[in-house]
């Protein structure tokens, strides 16, 4: 007999209405996703912030004092906008090492 | 105190949904709810009504509106039949799920083709399983009362689910009766203002209406099955306390001179109220019969009727539907697989009448209790009373 | 007040909008999706002090799977062709229960959005009714990446003439898409309504005030944002962004409002880069040739013209 599908919620847990909380979709993480990574030269860096407003999947932070933006790896799925958009070529999106 | 007046049945429900102060009406006009929108556009535009009137462009809008309207936390009513209730299709079904208790008049109407203006119930037993809350009226004070315990019923929060209010096209919601209209501090005893349980409130954000994966869609299914089924304790509780405040009982199953019967009849809407003068009359000839009528339909109640049903030889089954290539109507395939493991099984006979308007008279319910005490086996098949074959 | 009056705190590179995006990470969007771009910008402009809601498509499905959210505000997703449908229900009752003292004392704005499929072809009639009804608080986007993508790249009325889909396929008798691009911003505008304009992520600033004007702005408002599917369009993804300035350079994506029914052209191109430029980075358009090239750069051209002219004839 097959195995039945496990539920993430019994249906009495079940939120009512089937709701989710506000931008809770940060506990999936799509840095696995990824097969290259963008790598910063901050020597290049202008802080123009094109990487931050560019990047679909938000993972940009603003460094604020520190002058420059930091990606979160946890949710950069490496698509390269950021190095493509990068008016200084700062960016280089370098093959992750498995 | 209520003021007893003659009201056209849907100008009457109109009037009950300003009782209940709703807060948002979204509506298309169809044939033959329209007078219950257009009374409720007038009250809202002579400000008797409070309320937001969203002249939609089409009944899958209404109901579209209607349920972002009930998600926001607004008391929300609409109206419809036949037609409008099949391009609402889609989101009948979204509605129980996301768990909004909009209130729906349908002015039953049959379904196309071919296209017939006129009564019977096909329009709201093609949506019977969509997990709404289904009542039907057998008058036009019932379809007052009705209206006004749906709102109480669907947004009480341990089930807030919508709520259908099933009046007979034409013949309730274009008849003019004497009827009993409460006044508004007796409705604010029985009706508590709306506390959603589903609210889109920029104070305490939350998503509604998410995608579900094979690991969850079975359980969110099954959720709103519960919600359902436990709300007919629920709907029993609003009828007591409707009494309580208005005097009038009500219950989900009733049942008329059924004591000692040998053959009963099933119904739901109108015709109840020409079958019981049936019974009447064939009581007064010597004929063991009695009416059971459904005045819940979802969530179906089965330990009611079975109890009603339980001294009977025989059971006579009405369905104002006619199903499409199965052997009964829906409320027929109902009672058959409810009394099947019953401890003595009644003969069960399932008849289909009063399509598309034909008249439902004393004369048919006489037929069928003549069909049904002639026929020596079983039925194997539903029979259409008064069809030209 | 005339709707180019109505005052909006503007969005620039020195008060661009700190804090957390209003659209969380951890979406399932792809990889360089220039739709989702769009959309984060958009919501980043408003904050978390309006309600969104959602059509079915790529947007709802990779930014609310159960039991998780992308969205900080308060999110509703009921169906596919009735975004606006049930926008104008919310937006009734948010104005209901503030008139009866049941909700916060102020302009709670409803933002609507859905993809090209859901405005232009499923979603036409609910739109219009919400457009012609002239809901105060409603703000209509479409995010147009020009096919049926969730459901793998069906052409729609969006999809642009040339352009290969699955069911715009490319064979020895056809040379995919038959028609004209259907010119959403023109049939909104036509409703009469205060706020229409164009916008794409490339140009992130001028996208993330149309939002906020279109949200200043008492009346319907519809955007229509190109939204680049690098997935859909056989694109590299990392030319999400690129490709949308090379829409605006060949006048293939004019940006432009529509205020009152007066024009205003917000990029002006006097000298269009060609359309090969744009063409040759998507493999949708690998197929075409030259004779095709300059059949669409007419029809393009000509659309161009169209809207100086209009916007010569009916200035802002």
């Amino acid at each position: 007999m097959k195995k039945p599908i496990e539920a993430i919620v019994k249906a009495g847990d079940l939120p009512v209405g089937f709701t989710a909380q506000p931008g809770s979709t940060v506990a999936f993480k799509t840095g696995d996703w990824r097969s290259v990574r963008p790598v910063l030269d901050r020597e290049k860096c202008i802080y123009c912030g094109f990487c931050y407003y560019y990047c679909p999947d938000g993972v940009y932070q603003d460094m604020g004092a520190e002058k420059w933006y930091k990606p979160d790896l946890d949710y950069c799925k490496g698509c390269g906008v950021c190095a493509h958009e990068c008016p200084k070529k700062a960016i280089t999106m370098t093959l992750e090492e498995v | 105190m209520s003021k007893r007046v003659g009201i056209e049945v849907s100008l009457a429900v109109a009037e009950a949904v300003k009782l209940a102060d709703a807060d948002v009406v979204a509506a298309y006009p169809i044939t033959p709810q329209t007078h219950i929108v257009e009374h409720l556009s007038e009250l809202v535009a002579d400000g008797e009504l409070d309320a937001a009137y969203i002249p939609v462009e089409s009944e899958h809008s209404a109901m579209s509106s209607c349920i972002g309207s009930s998600a926001a936390g607004a008391r929300t009513f609409t109206a419809t039949s036949s037609q409008g209730l099949a391009l609402m299709n889609e989101m009948i079904f979204i509605a129980p799920v996301l768990r909004t208790p909009v209130i729906l008049a349908i002015a039953n109407r049959a379904l196309s083709a071919p296209i017939n203006i006129w009564n019977d119930h096909s329009d709201i037993m093609s949506v019977r399983d969509a997990g709404w809350i289904c009542l039907f009226a057998e008058n036009g004070q019932e379809a007052v009362d009705m209206t006004l315990a749906a709102f109480r019923i669907g947004e009480d929060p341990q089930v807030s689910l919508p709520v259908s209010v099933n009046i007979d096209g034409f013949t309730l919601s274009h008849f003019i009766e004497p009827i009993l209209l409460p006044d508004k501090a007796e409705v604010d005893r029985f009706l508590p203002p709306f506390k959603p349980v589903i609210k889109l409130d920029i104070a305490q954000p939350i998503s509604v209406g998410l995608l579900a994966p094979p690991e969850s869609y079975t359980e969110a299914r099954k959720a709103t099955d519960d919600a359902l089924l436990a709300s007919k304790a629920v709907v029993k509780k609003a009828f007591d306390e409707y009494e309580a405040v208005f005097g009038r009982r009500y219950q989900v199953v009733e049942s008329y001179r059924v004591e000692d019967a040998e053959t009963v009849i099933v119904a739901m809407g109108s015709i109840a109220e020409t079958a019981s003068i049936a019974i009447d009359e064939m009581r007064e000839a010597g004929q063991k019969v009695g009416l059971v009528r459904l005045r819940l339909w979802r969530p179906f109640p089965a330990e009611e009727l079975a109890a009603a049903l339980s001294a009977a030889k025989n059971v006579a089954v009405i369905d104002r539907h006619m199903v499409l290539g199965v052997d009964n109507g829906p409320l027929g395939l109902e009672v058959k697989s409810l009394l099947y493991d019953a401890p003595n099984r009644p003969r069960v006979f399932n008849y289909v009448l009063g399509l598309g308007g034909r008249d439902v008279t004393r004369d048919d319910f006489r037929d069928i209790a003549a069909r049904v005490s002639s026929s020596q086996g079983v039925q194997t098949r539903y029979e259409i009373v008064g069809v030209l074959a | 007040m005339r709707a180019a009056d109505v005052p909006f705190e503007k969005v620039t590179a020195k008060n661009f909008p700190k804090g957390p995006d209003s659209l969380a990470s951890g979406h399932r969007a792809c990889q360089g999706c220039g739709e989702v771009l769009a959309l984060r910008l958009l919501l980043k402009a408003l904050g978390t002090e309006f309600i969104a809601v959602s059509a079915t498509g790529c947007m709802e499905v990779c930014t609310g799977p159960f039991p998780q959210s992308a969205w900080r505000m308060p999110w509703i997703h009921v169906a596919f062709e009735n975004a606006a449908a049930v926008a104008s229900g919310v937006e009734s009752a948010v104005k209901v229960l503030r008139r009866k003292g049941r909700g916060p004392d102020k302009r709670i704005p409803v933002v609507a959005v859905a993809g090209d499929g859901g405005t232009a072809d499923i979603g036409l009639q609910a739109l219009s009714g919400a457009l012609e009804r002239g809901h105060e608080d409603f703000v209509y986007i479409c995010l147009d990446n020009e096919a049926y993508m969730n459901t793998g790249i069906q052409r729609s009325s969006a999809t642009p003439f040339g352009a290969n889909t699955t069911t715009s396929p490319v064979g020895s008798k056809s040379r995919g898409q038959y028609s004209w691009k259907k010119n959403m911003p023109a049939i909104a505008a036509a409703h009469g309504v205060p706020y229409v304009a164009t916008a794409n992520p490339a140009f992130h600033l001028d996208l993330m005030n149309k939002i906020r004007r279109a949200v200043a702005i008492p009346g319907p408002a519809y955007l229509h944002v190109y939204a680049p599917c690098p997935t859909g369009w056989r694109m590299k993804p990392e030319l999400a962004v690129e490709s949308g300035r090379l829409a605006v350079s060949t006048r293939i994506f004019p940006l432009y409002e529509v205020l009152d029914g007066r024009y205003v052209i917000n990029r002006k191109v006097d000298n269009p880069a060609p359309l090969t430029d744009y063409f040759k980075v998507q493999g949708r358009f690998k197929h075409l040739g030259e004779k095709d090239v300059a059949y669409i750069t007419e029809r393009v051209n000509q659309e161009y013209d169209k809207l100086v002219k209009l916007s010569e004839a009916f200035p802002v």
